[in-house]
């Protein structure tokens, strides 16, 4: 076991009150295993992200726990936090393009942040995973400015994943790319699996169809709570609950005139995080729902590693 | 036309929240109400003294403060209170016109520069640059020098001409990020003209940028004519809090230890130009909400 | 590079061109005869001085020569170094006595404006984000650099100078010496320069310490710092890179401030009588010596287009930006 998050609680902070980012949220992840983390913006994958690896200054660790390797994580405390980080725990942010100090060479930030981690850089290994990715090794005696943005993107993973951490967030880091960069960047990350570099990555995302490309499990939120979770063949194929049905039919495919059949957008939107409703938080939009959803839905598993929160499935 | 028409519900609720933080933001609130007592104190105060000629002598000279002459006497036997208070009116105003004309100009200069783009752009650039590697003060002392007869409002108008190039230089890029927005689109494809959708359009969105831009253009016009009357090319006539400096340092109030004299003219000035600074950042605060969270 | 370099130029050159038409034009634009007006102001009393500033104003204004000729005079005897003549310690050329007050001035000024840039800097990077520090260093940055410059030189000069009698209030040096390369000298130097030093230090270091604390805030909310932040980077680390990206804009702001600096510079010299143009130019204003007070216009014009130039190079030398950015166009 890998991975395990139990009922974690993060709350953010505004004047208005409390949003209720992430409301008791559970699930497990293999060794190896690629968790494909999907749904509509403001539904709390960026803040679970988040929260595994360096909550800012607005977010508040209110309940539940993550554990890693058995070992429970003090993801609430800044400063203990320090010690998992980039060591076990690496993360591939959304603004790769941004992400290294414009006014140092590559070479040399990389040195300054590993020294800063009690760890003298290992140049041969550096510059042979430079190569696993496609970069010449020259590219450490640039400034970031003088990389193209998908060399930009190659060289953070390669920076990330540098120590070898056992949980690996990649947050977005799809979403400003072309299509072809977008293959070229999930292709990476599996080589980082299967070369053994990370043990296992969580990737976020909205694009439900990549995620199943490149994960073993997809697990769908909703509204700061989980609403399925499954192996990315079964909830692509089968999938349970309504709202994950409704996110796959607004997916286009290859093939299909959209004259014919329309592409269906879901209608609404998400409740309020700051003083969310009771019962099923998907009951305003969802198209069977019913009196029972009232109440709030367990999350069952209903089949060996599926995972549901619908009364209906 | 469609662009022009009501302001969207949503610009109001961001205005109506602007205000709650306005008057909930101690930088601001303290800083304008500075600002605000030293502006009346100068408007009436001469009107209630009753004093017309603060240049008079009035008294036993160099007396210190009393209950009767609250800032004490000059070498000359002049109410320093009374001149403190003309004084204040003088530098305000001058602050006030000369910040005025500038934002004005700023304003023009950088909202064509960056509206239009291509050669006007390249001209006004230039002639920005080239103002702005002038050193303003310097400008300022051989116009004043020639000018044998000197005013307040002359005074104002010759800094509110020489200190604008930076504002300009700053809200051409505003201009410049909000020029390919969509309403602005919208504006230009319904054949809106240049003037208009500047007036309309692009102004009323950085409307709180061109406040702040102002009042950090009044306090540096306040130094500036505050630097001018001590050097002597103040107005001849009359008194402000520059020129009462330039007095207390030129009649020895140094040396004869005056210090009513030369105290609050200095500090007069640092109220004012301080507080407006330190509203400029309450402002910010108010309208920048990424700052008001920490 | 040179393309660059080539622009900043062209634009100094400009502002040097467009500096000495303002300074040929502003006499002529004055109501009257310009010659007749400058020598009933000029507060003249030896005849041979008036005579001689008739001929020499007759020569320069050349009335009886079209006005094209007439400027491009004016350019030929500016580069011949040719000011004219002081009316005031008539008959020593003005660029003489320019050049016996410019070095007073830098004197003053460099190691006040490189001290507080670098201690403002240093203080602004430093309370940044630390609340019980910002909560000060804010506040005093605040106070000073709206403080008159001279009102700060008063209040010290009456402080240190008349009240505690520490330093002495007016002057370069005592009366009783003559410059010479002794020690006596010297230390009496530093004696007299010690508070309009601290009294320009102090209110530039103000406005550099505020500058850079809002710079490094901004820099902090970056997105490498938030990578760095994720990865556990210290924040020792963190607040170093922060601090090298925000000096650059804070260079920019070096050039910007440099005409405020000057200015600050001539009132402080004024109040300590301090020997630099600023009291030059004030005996000037006085004694409406008008070829004195254009001089030293020219001076100091000159001065701040070489300081500008410097500030863009060193601008160079260090942003990696701008240079990697003209290697590639030259390639």
């Amino acid at each position: 076991m890998s991975l395990r998050v139990s009922e974690l609680r993060v709350h953010y902070k505004t004047l208005r009150g409390d949003v209720k980012a992430l409301d008791g949220v559970s699930f497990t992840m293999d060794d190896g295993e690629i968790l494909g983390l999907a749904g509509e913006s403001g539904c709390g994958k960026t803040t679970l992200g988040k929260s595994l690896i360096r909550m800012d200054g607005r977010m508040r660790h209110v309940g539940g726990t993550v554990e890693l390797d058995g070992r429970e994580l003090p993801i609430g405390d800044d400063r203990a936090m320090n010690d998992y980080r980039f060591h076990e725990i690496s993360l591939i942010p959304q603004y790769s393009m941004s992400a290294m100090n414009p006014t140092r060479r590559i070479g040399r930030m990389v040195t300054e942040l590993l020294r800063s981690r009690g760890v003298t850089l290992d140049r041969k290994e550096l510059e042979s995973r430079i190569g696993m990715v496609g970069l010449p090794r020259e590219v450490l005696d640039r400034y970031p400015i003088e990389l193209s943005g998908g060399q930009k993107q190659r060289m953070v993973m390669v920076i990330s994943t540098l120590l070898d951490p056992a949980l690996l967030i990649a947050d977005e880091i799809t979403s400003a790319l072309d299509v072809s960069t977008q293959k070229a960047v999930a292709k990476a990350l599996l080589g980082f699996r299967d070369g053994g570099y990370v043990k296992s990555m969580i990737f976020i995302t909205h694009d439900l169809a990549l995620t199943s490309h490149i994960a073993d499990t997809v697990m769908v939120m909703y509204a700061g709570k989980l609403a399925e979770k499954a192996p990315s063949e079964k909830l692509i194929k089968a999938p349970k609950h309504p709202y994950t049905k409704l996110l796959i039919n607004s997916l286009p495919e290859i093939g299909v005139r959209y004259e014919e059949r329309k592409l269906a957008g879901i209608p609404g939107s998400p409740p309020s995080l700051l003083n969310p409703p009771q019962g099923c938080r998907f009951r305003d939009r969802c198209p069977l729902a019913g009196d029972e959803c009232a109440e709030e839905p367990p999350v069952n598993e209903i089949e060996p590693n599926h995972f549901v929160a619908c009364w209906k499935a | 036309m469609t662009a022009t028409t009501a302001l969207p519900t949503e610009e109001r609720v961001v205005r109506r929240e602007a205000l709650y933080f306005a008057v909930r933001n101690p930088k601001l609130v303290i800083g304008f109400s500075i600002v605000l007592v030293l502006a009346l104190t100068g408007l009436f105060g001469p009107v209630i003294l009753g004093v017309d000629a603060p240049n008079e002598y009035v008294a036993m000279p160099m007396l210190p403060p009393t209950s009767e002459y609250w800032f004490g006497t000059t070498t000359q036997g002049q109410d320093v209170f009374v001149q403190f208070v003309y004084g204040l009116r003088t530098t305000i105003l001058a602050g006030a016109i000369g910040g005025g004309i500038a934002a004005v100009i700023a304003m023009v200069i950088g909202f064509v520069a960056g509206y239009r783009g291509g050669m006007v752009d390249e001209v006004l650039n230039m002639l920005t640059n080239i103002v702005l590697v002038i050193p303003t003060l310097a400008v300022l002392l051989i116009i004043n020098a020639y000018l044998g007869i000197r005013s307040v409002g002359m005074q104002a108008l010759l800094i509110g001409l020489t200190s604008w190039p930076w504002a300009a230089r700053a809200i051409r890029a505003q201009t410049f990020s909000l020029r390919s927005r969509d309403f602005v689109d919208l504006a230009r494809l319904s054949g809106v003209g240049t003037p208009r959708i500047i007036a309309r359009e692009i102004a009323p969105n950085m409307s709180s940028y061109l406040f702040m831009t102002f009042i950090l253009l009044f306090g540096s016009s306040v130094l500036i004519a505050a630097s001018l009357d001590f050097i002597g090319l103040g107005p001849t006539e009359g008194v402000s809090l520059g020129l009462m400096l330039q007095n207390a340092t030129q009649w020895s109030a140094l040396q004869l230890g005056l210090w009513w004299w030369f105290v609050p003219p200095g500090a007069a000035i640092t109220a004012v130009v301080g507080a407006l600074y330190v509203a400029n950042v309450g402002l910010d605060e108010v309208f920048n909400p990424k700052l008001r969270e920490t | 590079m040179r393309q660059y370099f080539g622009r900043k130029l062209f634009i100094y050159g400009l502002t040097f061109v467009a500096a000495v038409t303002v300074n040929w034009v502003i006499p002529r634009f004055m109501p009257g005869d310009p010659v007749a007006s400058m020598l009933a102001r000029a507060r003249v009393s030896q005849p041979e001085a008036v005579e001689a500033m008739r001929v020499y104003y007759t020569n320069l204004f050349g009335f009886d020569e079209p006005i094209w000729q007439q400027y491009l005079n004016f350019w030929g005897a500016l580069f011949r170094g040719d000011f004219g003549i002081s009316i005031y310690v008539f008959p020593v050329p003005v660029t003489d006595l320019i050049m016996g007050a410019v070095p007073y001035t830098l004197g003053l000024m460099i190691p006040a404006v490189l001290l507080s840039y670098w201690v403002g800097n240093r203080f602004g990077a430093f309370a940044a984000r630390r609340k019980l520090l910002d909560n000060t260093v804010l506040p005093v940055g605040y106070v000073l650099t709206a403080t008159p410059y001279m009102w700060l030189a008063v209040l010290l000069a009456w402080g240190f100078g008349v009240v505690a009698g520490w330093f002495p209030i007016a002057g370069g040096y005592s009366f009783s010496l003559t410059p010479s390369w002794s020690w006596t000298f010297f230390v009496d130097l530093l004696h007299h320069w010690a508070l309009p030093f601290l009294s320009l230090f102090l209110v530039a270091l103000g406005g550099w310490a505020i500058g850079m604390r809002n710079m490094i805030i901004y820099e902090l909310e970056s997105d490498y710092s938030n990578y760095l932040a994720a990865l556990g980077a210290p924040a020792k680390l963190i607040r170093r890179y922060a601090y090298r990206n925000a000096i650059l804009p804070q260079i920019t702001g070096l050039a910007l401030q440099l005409g405020v600096l000057v200015a600050g510079a001539l009132v402080t010299e004024i109040v300590f009588s301090y020997p630099g143009i600023g009291s030059l130019i004030l005996k000037a204003i006085q004694n409406q010596d008008f070829f004195l007070l254009q001089g030293s216009f020219m001076f100091i014009v000159i001065g701040v287009l070489v300081a500008n130039f410097i500030i863009d190079i060193v601008y160079v030398l260090i942003d990696p930006r701008t240079r990697t950015g003209m290697a590639g166009a030259q390639a």
